[in-house]
């Protein structure tokens, strides 16, 4: 166990293998190691964020349903008072329209009925004239007894 | 064992802890035995050789990795080759708070080279030298780290970088003066603490080299006094044993590891 050149010689061959794998065997493999690491953590990250993600579209597809759902009661709710408005309206409408036929009726029926009245006045004095002659017995001259006629005729 | 009767088991153990020699005597290359007089100009061939092969077979292997290293889904050597680089990055981004290319493939070369090394004293401690003995080789020693020059290149390299890294950040001034200023604070007390921290930087390569050295020489010597107990022992003790070194193997190649990291994290802190 005496040293000998046998140190030197494995002293020489010590640094030759450490420059050797300091140049050729770590860098490549400690570069592969650490671009996989890399690539792991990337990826993990990357599935962190989809999920993130997934449950953030998840958030948003619910909130935008109830949205819809508001937005469909809404509308619901608007046609109904629509509707009732309409029919209201209309009620309205008839309503008017009807009070408008009748008036119109009313009118008409006054008038006719005063033209009625108009005709029978005429006919009364008429048949009363004749009905005079007949008792009479004689013609009775419309002209000479008009004042009489017409004291009848606003009598009746 | 060796079968041969005429050997006894000092000679087999002795035998086993010997390593290849190689020397230059009379103008040409010498081995073993020739050897014993050429000091320090002696060359552990064994040591050498394996040292060499598995750090090759380290480099071979994550180089191959590298080269086609796939950022998606990747093969099944590419995962194990990555659990060990990912094991050394977490270990030195655990100690080693600062930007430096080097500590980490620095780290990742300790670990991988100690552990295969280390790893050698599981192949049972007769196959090697006996199938080197079919082809001439006397003496071969296949565990490098339990050859103290191995270990000591090992942790003087680390040593050299400390040095290194403790001048780059902090200037001689300031190692000078991070040497001197601990522990005690008055001035007068500076000589005394520079003497202490000098002892202590000079302990750290020593204890990293001595560590690996001892465990590993250790379990090599008891693994061979296993083996002269007899074909048997491969059943009871040989297995027990190697079997804790499952623990002892993969935790020294730790330990020296972490231990590099740490001591290059304290060379760049900053007081």
């Amino acid at each position: 166990m005496n040293v000998n050149i046998t140190f030197v010689s494995e002293m020489i061959a010590f640094v030759v293998f450490v420059i050797f794998c300091m140049k050729f065997v770590w860098p490549p493999i400690i570069a592969a190691i650490e671009t996989r690491q890399k690539t792991i953590a990337d990826g993990l990250a990357a599935s962190d964020r989809a999920a993130k993600d997934l449950a953030l579209a998840q958030e948003k597809a619910t909130a935008q349903l109830k949205e819809a759902k508001a937005q469909a009661a809404d509308i619901i709710e608007a046609a109904k008072k629509r509707e009732a408005q309409l029919i209201e309206d209309a009620a309205e409408k008839a309503q008017a329209e009807k009070e408008k036929i009748l008036a119109a009726g009313h009118t008409e029926i006054e008038s006719e009925r005063n033209r009625a009245k108009e005709e029978l006045r005429k006919q009364v004095a008429i048949l009363a004239v004749a009905g005079a002659e007949k008792i009479l017995e004689r013609s009775i001259d419309a002209a000479a007894h008009s004042d009489i006629l017409d004291k009848l005729v606003a009598e009746l | 064992m060796a079968s041969s009767a005429e050997i006894t088991s000092q000679e087999y153990i002795s035998h086993h802890l010997t390593n290849a020699k190689m020397c230059m005597a009379d103008g040409g290359v010498a081995f073993n035995k020739a050897c014993t007089d050429a000091g320090f100009w002696t060359l552990h061939v064994d040591t050498l050789g394996w040292s060499i092969f598995l750090g090759m077979v380290f480099l071979y292997i994550f180089r191959s990795v590298a080269k086609k290293a796939e950022t998606g889904v990747p093969g099944k050597l590419q995962c194990a080759i990555e659990m060990i680089v990912e094991f050394v990055d977490d270990s030195v981004k655990s100690s080693f708070h600062g930007k430096n290319p080097v500590i980490a493939p620095l780290a990742l070369t300790i670990f991988v080279w100690v552990f295969l090394m280390n790893a050698m004293d599981w192949v049972p401690v007769d196959l090697i030298p006996t199938l080197a003995g079919l082809v001439g080789i006397h003496y071969i020693k296949s565990v490098p780290t339990t050859d103290i020059n191995m270990t000591l290149a090992l942790a003087l390299g680390v040593f050299w970088l400390i040095i290194y890294y403790s001048i780059k950040v902090k200037g001689i001034g300031g190692f000078i003066k991070e040497l001197s200023v601990q522990p005690f604070g008055h001035w007068t007390l500076y000589p005394v603490n520079f003497v202490l921290e000098v002892v202590t930087l000079l302990a750290r390569p020593l204890s990293l080299a001595l560590r690996l050295f001892g465990n590993l020489y250790a379990g090599e010597l008891i693994f061979i006094l296993i083996a002269t107990m007899g074909v048997w022992q491969i059943f009871g003790p040989h297995f027990l044993w190697a079997a804790f070194h499952l623990l002892v193997i993969p935790l020294q190649a730790f330990i020296f590891m972490t231990l590099t990291i740490v001591y290059l994290s304290l060379a760049h802190e900053d007081h």
